[in-house]
């Protein structure tokens, strides 16, 4: 616990555990976004795809147990740092400007958390705790084929691109890892990565919507 | 020599406690040839012959090395202009009519001490905390008797380049001082004569840095944009990589 509590007691610390937890959530976001990307496969590879996954057991629980981990630090670090940074300026300018260096993704980093958390629990309570009897590919037509339903998903994705637009550059900042060859580099995956992860997962509700074959 | 009229909303607060507010102000005609603390200046010439109480601001060598000067003008710290110190900013970057909103830096380890003068010894807290190297008393050793590369030289030279005026704090919406540390610790960080403290020094100065009240760097980059002498935010990825080092395996606590 040494370690831990004395990183959490730094600013320095708090950041490092933000983008240690940031990058894991990266990794479980890509399979993610791969295990979705076999619906476009059709609806028997889709289906197989979750039975497969559903089949390894134990494994499932344990990966689930490590996830939830995960996601509670990424959340709780985040809610301290952001009040920390409010109380760090009490009196406010009354002319704000950007000297340039913000991005639509860093100024909005409190925000997308907040959307993406409430999308994550409308997600699970859609897809984890429900009747795992209907296939899956049913399962997405039934409920994404609601637009309400459809577009709320949309939104939340672009607001987890727009997230990790900023934090999947800004985690290597923070563990110290800025190097002249490589940054131009990293800033440019970390848009192309938010950009291919929103768009691979912001289909699937479109297609839904807009396809009478997908996934059927 | 060409003049412009402007209007200045300057931060009016008659010391740290009371409450200030933005008052209103005619700059009168104003060369553009002047500095930004010289139209202050006649400003201030102008309200002391009125019987009113001139505007407080902090300023020195007015060459924009010393870090004294500062203030923030619609919203940027130093004025709008890159890597210039208010004293080097020039009227000729105005227009004509131009409205001015000049603010004190702000950040709850800043305290306004009048109008738009700062305390910012927070600053030189963190320097005493692990800003400094050991050096033995004794004959001057050698110029250049420390082999050391010319890349690291160069880079521990730009991050010695800091002023400490502070503008990094005033422009980060989170009022981190992230970059100023930054720069101390990498400017030591990079060269032989920093290593005996190098551990020490990175965990001491965060910590100090917390304890001030300093925010938290998200690396919004907004100080690298502001700062008058162009400190780049690799050094704020040094300082992480340091003081992670440090906390993990250094025995240093």
């Amino acid at each position: 616990m040494g370690l831990i509590g004395s990183l959490y007691r730094s600013s320095v610390g708090k950041k490092s555990i933000m983008a240690a937890s940031g990058l894991l959530l990266s990794l479980f976001l890509l399979t993610h976004m791969l295990g979705n990307s076999v619906s476009f496969l059709g609806r028997n590879a889709f289906n197989t795809y979750a039975e497969r996954l559903h089949s390894l057991g134990v494994l499932v629980y344990i990966f689930e147990i490590g996830l939830l981990t995960l996601f509670l630090i990424h959340i709780i670090t985040g809610i301290i740092l952001y009040l920390e940074n409010l109380q760090a300026r009490p009196a406010r300018y009354s002319v704000n400007t950007s000297e340039g260096g913000r991005s639509w993704g860093s100024r909005t980093m409190p925000y997308t958390g907040v959307i993406i958390l409430i999308f994550i629990i409308v997600h699970l309570m859609n897809f984890h705790f429900t009747d795992k009897s209907v296939p899956v590919a049913d399962l997405v037509r039934e409920l994404l084929s609601s637009p309400s339903l459809a577009f709320f998903y949309i939104f939340s994705l672009v607001a987890l691109a727009l997230h990790l637009s900023h934090g999947f550059w800004s985690l290597f900042q923070s563990i110290g890892f800025n190097h002249e060859k490589y940054n131009p580099l990293l800033m440019k995956g970390a848009l192309v990565f938010s950009i291919l992860m929103g768009t691979v997962f912001i289909l699937i509700p479109v297609l839904t919507l807009v396809s009478r074959s997908f996934l059927l | 020599m060409s003049k412009i009229e402007l209007t200045l909303k300057i931060w009016r607060q008659a010391k740290s406690d009371a409450p200030g507010r933005l008052q209103t102000y005619a700059s009168g005609p104003i060369s553009t040839d002047m500095s930004f603390l010289e139209m202050l200046d006649v400003l201030n010439e102008r309200l002391t012959r009125e019987g009113e109480e001139p505007v407080a601001f902090d300023h020195d060598c007015r060459e924009g090395i010393c870090g004294m000067c500062g203030a923030v003008v619609n919203g940027h710290p130093h004025g709008p202009e890159k890597e210039t110190t208010l004293c080097q900013l020039h009227m000729r970057h105005f227009k004509d009519g131009d409205t001015l909103v000049i603010e004190p830096f702000r950040a709850k380890a800043y305290k306004i001490e009048k109008d738009l003068v700062v305390d910012r010894s927070s600053l030189d807290k963190m320097i005493i905390s692990g800003g400094f190297v050991s050096v033995n008393t004794g004959g001057a050793p050698d110029a250049n008797g420390i082999p050391i590369p010319q890349k690291n030289a160069e880079e521990a030279m730009d991050a010695a380049a800091c002023i400490g005026c502070g503008a990094c704090v005033a422009a980060c919406p989170n009022a981190s001082a992230m970059l100023f540390v930054a720069a101390k610790v990498s400017h030591l960080a990079l060269l032989p004569q920093g290593q005996p403290e190098q551990a020490r020094r990175a965990l001491d100065m965060v910590r100090e840095m917390d304890a001030l009240g300093f925010g938290n760097c998200s690396n919004e980059r907004e100080c690298e944009a502001a700062c008058p002498k162009g400190i780049s935010i690799r050094n704020i990825a040094r300082l992480n990589r340091e003081f992670l080092k440090a906390a993990i395996f250094s025995d240093e606590d």
